[in-house]
């Protein structure tokens, strides 16, 4: 049994052992030491916990003043411990991110650089603003019986545009099959299978033999309007016009129309743009082909002209493209070089 | 048409200044676009001179120069001295002379110091004076009969003080291929009287009523019902001379209209057509063997026409013929034969009317496009002929001392009566939606030369009568648009129409969008290609392609039957520009003939077609949607840390499931073989049992054909069958928040069975609780026989009710494990 003394002397030990245990904790500079230091000071065989191991020999009266010298030493230490595994930590942890850095304009490129062609989306975004009207958005195929691109459009047999030197014929020609030379077959095709009122665009690919230039390619892309319902007049084809126009090209834009001739108009128009934003001040550029419906066409689509009439337009999407962007040559929206059409990426 | 500005001011004002941008703008205002101004490049002064004395004088170069004195007159400084290089002319000449402060185009004339004498103008040449190309000398006005004093305005007297304006002339209007016709519309769109110069030739000369020449009409083969000809005038002028130069005004107006001046006769035949839109023949009359009988062709005939070309005639050509056979192409070219010459002296004028269609066919069929030719195909006036006839007699005999023969002549045929047309009053602001009065409607229609009738006083409806040379007026609409243009489209206000709610874009074009996007997002770029190519290219895919009668390029008649073979070419051009790396990709319709495609007939548009002939109509060979994936080169370059890395199969692959995933459908791949992809990286796709495109790196002979490097990988999608199939429902599953178990399974396999065949019977026999499986290893060698690979699986099970144990996973792992072994003889590696 110790002497009361040995009670005072525990105090004089305890903190010597807890002083020694705060010394190593501090001392250890990673992880690892302080777990050593954690274990020679705190873990069985430490001095503390010898001192823990002797409380029995004290008197009973005695032995709860010497349990808390001792258990507040222990406490003391345990503290250490769990701050310094704290900073330990911290400072481990920022070693690693430190020698993770890496140089960020350095990092490695893993995807190519695509794009969406600027006419398809072109096309696309013409069509949104119909869409937006409540239209909707017709197809047909590109090879075409020649009803379709010419009869029933009130091209005459013996019109020229007919001859081999406009349109592409599908051998045998006796079998009366061409490449569409507009898209307005789709008028016919949407007329003969649509329900009145009409409201549709159609956007395509159309054909003709025109040699390759600036200007001419022998295949391009148009988008063609057609409206067949009661009481409409020209009125609502240049107010179509004029707001397809301002959407484009801006609040200022509007529509000119000079008298033209197509077969399947009447009357018919040639449309020009007032472009507010051309490159070299605003000015009007020719856009399109337009007009009233002709009573022939309605009538070979089983419409009555005497109760409905219809307008319809078609502009070149090419030509919109090349004086959008100020394209001098329309042989680069077609040969299909990369660098061209990465220009635009994903956004008209 | 090429309207020269002094001919037109004969018949309506012009303003003094600016008249050729004052007359294109009326002309744009009612229909006729503007295409170019001719003439007026000179400047004066530019005077007659005379060639008073001159003295040769041999240079060191060889040439021999003369050093000419001429007198330009008193106004311009009388006698000038003025080095010439051509040698032309005779002392005594009339010349033009161009003084200082002239210009020819850009080129100004100044007194310049040259071979050693200040040469104060110059002598102009036929060339520089831009009225002709046939002679490089000097131009001598006595020798080509043009008159004017020394000193005189020669532009004047050349008539190059005149300009034309250039026009383009719609297919509907043949009537403005005329001064007559451009006459009235500036009259019309000015509000100006006019006077009708058919009118004014027919009060000019007295023809009388010959009768004295056989004429007929024998057309046993009338095209779609029309007879060839319906009127035929001819005239005879006697003692014509053939040494009377063209008058120069003449010669001028003939040159800026775009027609070269060839001889007195024939000029004024050309003449008489572009003043009044009538094409004239003049025959030599002593040529002529019998009368003249309009026919069609008979099998095995032929003609030289005028420009010297022998031609086979075919039975549908329109001829003129004599007694001996044909003497021209009705309406389109004369016969050389009967052609006028030096030494004709009576001539027989022809003014026809010959039917659209028939001089069309003619013109197409012998590639021949004449003056004539182009009037007729857009319609002639019918009713204008006589005045054409009484007009070139008229002008032979004024300037060519001929006299008209009175007996001798003829005329058959009539002047059909024209359709008249009822209009409600007021359908004019209907159809348009403009406010033009009556009034303004009346005007523009008396204007255009119809006739209104309305009828009773406040009748609802008014009779219109179009004039005879406007055939293109059928129906109201056609009044309509005159009156329109007439009165201006500027009255035409804008009004946004009210279409009914839309159901917006249909799935199949949203979902092709999506794809194009989605492809594009994914780093390909978007290419449209040409569909025509070679028929190698056509059957490289094996399909029935499609081909074209009339190919620009004779060595690509063929339409696409697949998007890859083109998009090789495309993928060639980009190398051949300096690019390596290439991710390509198209969305576009191929052609694929199918039995019975078109038809032989072709129906008629004047009503619906019945459903059954509609129908046949839609034979038309297949056109589906693809999509197509063209990589060639690195998907990844070298960078720091990272070697590069090529596209290979599996982007090709990649971009596929990408598309099929846009549609909400996952692609079966199955090992495949087709000729022109490498025998062991070809891959079919399909949904269910259905091919719907296939994946491959190139043969590698295709791949040099197209000039492009080995390994360009590859994927041809039928786009429409794939949209057509994309996901409609989904029975969606509870997200289940319990645990996963995951185990791997690791098997061995004969080495040629597919792993993604393993996968879908390990798949099947795990059973519902199989979250998800990847391949994660595929292992050969050490601890296998040959010919075998150890295939590890990952996999992912989850109940959605429970956590799952260790044993139920591993269960489920040997039921899949066990199909494996039933299907493969797969067995468990250790």
């Amino acid at each position: 049994m110790p002497e009361p003394d040995e009670t005072a002397d525990l105090g004089a030990r305890v903190d010597a052992a807890v002083t020694a245990a705060l010394a190593a904790i501090a001392a250890a500079t990673t992880t690892a030491e302080l777990q050593a230091a954690k274990a020679a000071h705190n873990g069985q065989g430490s001095t503390l916990a010898a001192l823990n191991g002797s409380l029995r020999e004290f008197a009973p009266e005695d032995r709860k003043a010497a349990g808390q010298v001792i258990g507040a030493g222990r406490g003391q230490v345990g503290a250490a411990i769990t701050a310094r595994q704290g900073e330990l930590a911290a400072a481990e942890e920022a070693a690693q991110l430190d020698a993770e850095r890496v140089d960020v304009t350095a990092l490695p490129s893993l995807r190519a650089h695509g794009g969406r062609h600027p006419l398809s989306m072109l096309i696309d975004e013409m069509s949104d603003v119909f869409v937006g009207m409540g239209w909707e958005v017709a197809e047909g195929p590109e090879l075409e019986h020649e009803w379709y691109n010419f009869d029933a459009l009130n091209v005459d047999p013996d019109h020229p545009a007919r001859s081999e030197s406009d349109t592409f014929y599908v051998a045998p020609a006796e079998r009366h099959m061409v490449l569409r030379t507009q898209t307005s077959p789709v008028q016919m095709r949407s007329m003969l299978t649509r329900e009145l009122p009409i409201y549709i665009v159609a956007p395509g690919r159309v054909y003709r033999t025109d040699d390759i230039d600036a200007t001419h390619l022998p295949v391009f892309t148009q988008i063609e309007g057609l409206a067949v319902d009661k009481g409409l007049s020209m009125a609502h084809l240049r107010g179509t016009l004029e707001h397809l126009a301002r959407i484009m090209f801006g609040a200022e834009a509007k529509i000119r129309l000079r008298p033209n001739y197509f077969p399947f108009t009447e009357p018919s128009a040639e449309m020009d743009v007032w472009h507010p934003g051309m490159r070299g001040g605003p000015r009007w550029v020719e856009w399109g082909g337009c007009g009233m419906v002709s009573p022939n066409v309605l009538r070979a689509a089983g419409i009555d002209p005497e109760v409905y009439s219809g307008f319809a337009f078609g502009m070149g999407i090419e030509r919109t493209l090349q004086f959008r962007y100020q394209l001098d040559d329309m042989r680069d929206m077609i040969e299909g070089d990369v660098r061209f059409t990465e220009q635009f990426g994903m956004v008209i | 048409m090429r309207i020269p500005l002094s001919w037109l001011a004969e018949h309506v004002e012009l303003p003094k200044e600016h008249a050729a941008e004052w007359l294109h703008a009326q002309l744009v205002r009612v229909g006729f676009e503007e295409e170019a101004v001719h003439g007026g490049e000179l400047r004066g002064p530019i005077v007659v001179g005379r060639v008073l004395e001159f003295v040769e004088e041999p240079q060191k170069n060889g040439k021999t120069i003369r050093w000419c004195q001429v007198d330009v007159g008193e106004a311009h400084g009388g006698v000038r001295g003025i080095v010439c290089g051509a040698r032309n002319f005779v002392v005594g000449d009339r010349v033009v002379v161009t003084l200082p402060g002239a210009a020819l185009g850009d080129f100004e004339i100044a007194a310049r110091k040259t071979y050693g004498h200040v040469s104060d103008g110059m002598i102009a040449s036929v060339r520089e004076l831009g009225i002709g190309d046939d002679h490089d000398g000097i131009l001598r006005l006595d020798e080509a009969g043009i008159p004017g004093e020394v000193g005189a305005d020669a532009l004047g007297i050349l008539g190059l003080d005149d300009q034309a304006v250039e026009i383009n002339v719609t297919p509907d209007r043949g009537y403005a291929l005329s001064i007559r016709g451009i006459a009235r519309e500036v009259a019309s769109a000015t509000g100006q009287a006019f006077t009708d110069p058919a009118d004014t030739a027919r009060d000019a000369i007295d023809v009388g009523s010959p009768s004295g020449f056989a004429l007929a009409v024998d057309d046993d083969a009338p095209i779609r019902g029309r007879v060839g000809c319906s009127r035929f005038v001819a005239r005879v002028v006697r003692g014509i001379d053939q040494s009377i130069a063209t008058p120069t005004w003449m010669a001028s107006r003939l040159r800026l209209a775009g027609m070269r001046s060839v001889s007195l006769g024939v000029d004024i035949t050309n003449y008489v057509m572009l003043e009044l839109g009538q094409p004239t023949h003049a025959y030599d009359l002593a040529k002529l063997q019998g009368g003249i009988t309009v026919r069609r062709a008979r099998a095995g005939e032929r003609i030289t026409t005028l420009d010297d070309v022998d031609r086979a005639l075919h039975p549908e050509d329109l001829l003129i013929t004599d007694e001996r056979g044909p003497i021209g192409i009705a309406g389109v070219m004369g016969g050389a034969d009967t052609e006028m010459d030096a030494s004709t002296t009576d001539v027989l004028i022809e003014a026809a009317t010959f039917d659209a269609v028939s001089i069309g066919r003619a013109s197409r069929r012998h590639r021949l496009v004449s003056e004539a030719s182009k009037r007729f195909e857009r319609g002639v006036d019918p009713a204008v002929a006589d005045a054409a006839a009484a007009r070139v007699a008229q002008l032979l005999v004024e300037l060519a001392g001929g006299t008209l023969d009175t007996e001798l002549g003829a005329e058959i045929g009539e002047v059909p009566a024209m359709g008249a047309i009822d209009i409600p009053v007021g359908f004019w602001n209907a159809h348009t939606g403009a406010d033009y009065t009556d009034d303004e409607a009346r005007a523009a229609l008396v204007a255009i030369g119809a006739t209104v009738d309305e009828g009773a006083t406040d009748a609802p409806t008014w009779t219109v009568t179009p004039p005879t040379w406007r055939s293109d007026i059928v129906d109201r609409e056609g009044l309509v648009e005159e009156i329109a243009r007439i009165v201006g489209f500027d009255r035409i206000p804008a009004v946004l129409p009210v279409a009914p709610p839309g159901r917006g874009l249909t799935r199949a074009q949203r979902l092709r969008r999506g794809v194009a996007n989605g492809l594009a997002a994914a780093g390909l770029t978007e290419v449209l290609v040409a569909p025509f190519v070679t028929e190698r290219q056509a059957r490289l895919t094996g399909a029935e392609p499609v081909r074209l009668e009339n190919a620009l390029d004779g060595e690509r008649p063929w339409l696409r039957t697949a998007l890859v073979p083109g998009m090789l070419d495309t993928a060639h051009r980009n190398l051949g520009r300096g690019l390596t790396d290439l991710a390509l990709f198209e969305l576009g319709r191929v052609f694929h003939a199918v039995d019975g495609q078109g038809t032989e007939a072709l129906p008629g548009a004047e009503a619906r077609p019945s459903d059954a002939t509609l129908a046949a109509l839609d034979v038309l060979p297949e056109q589906p949607h693809h999509a197509a994936i063209v990589l060639v080169g690195e998907r990844v370059h070298k960078q720091p840390g990272r070697a590069a890395e090529r596209y290979g199969l599996a982007d090709a692959l990649d971009a596929a499931a990408l598309v099929a995933r846009v549609l909400g459908l996952e692609l079966d791949v199955r090992q495949a073989e087709r000729d022109w992809l490498h025998p062991g990286r070809t891959a079919a796709l399909l949904l269910g049992e259905r091919v719907v495109g296939v994946a491959g790196e190139l043969l590698p002979s295709v791949a040099a054909d197209a000039d492009l490097p080995r390994g360009v990988a590859v994927a041809e999608l039928d786009l429409e069958a794939m949209v057509a199939l994309a996901r409609v429902e989904l029975q969606t599953r509870v997200i289940a928040p319990v645990p996963a178990a995951t185990q791997d399974l690791s098997l061995v396999v004969d080495a040629s069975v597919p792993a993604g065949e393993v996968l879908r019977a390990v798949r099947e026999g795990a059973g519902a609780l199989l979250e998800h499986i990847a391949l994660v290893d595929d292992y050969r060698g050490t601890g296998l026989e040959a010919g075998e690979k150890s295939l590890t699986f990952a996999l992912r099970f989850r109940a959605a009710d429970r956590t799952l144990t260790a044993a139920e996973a591993s269960e489920a792992k040997l039921a899949g494990l066990a199909v494996a072994t039933e299907r493969f003889g797969a067995r468990l590696r250790e």
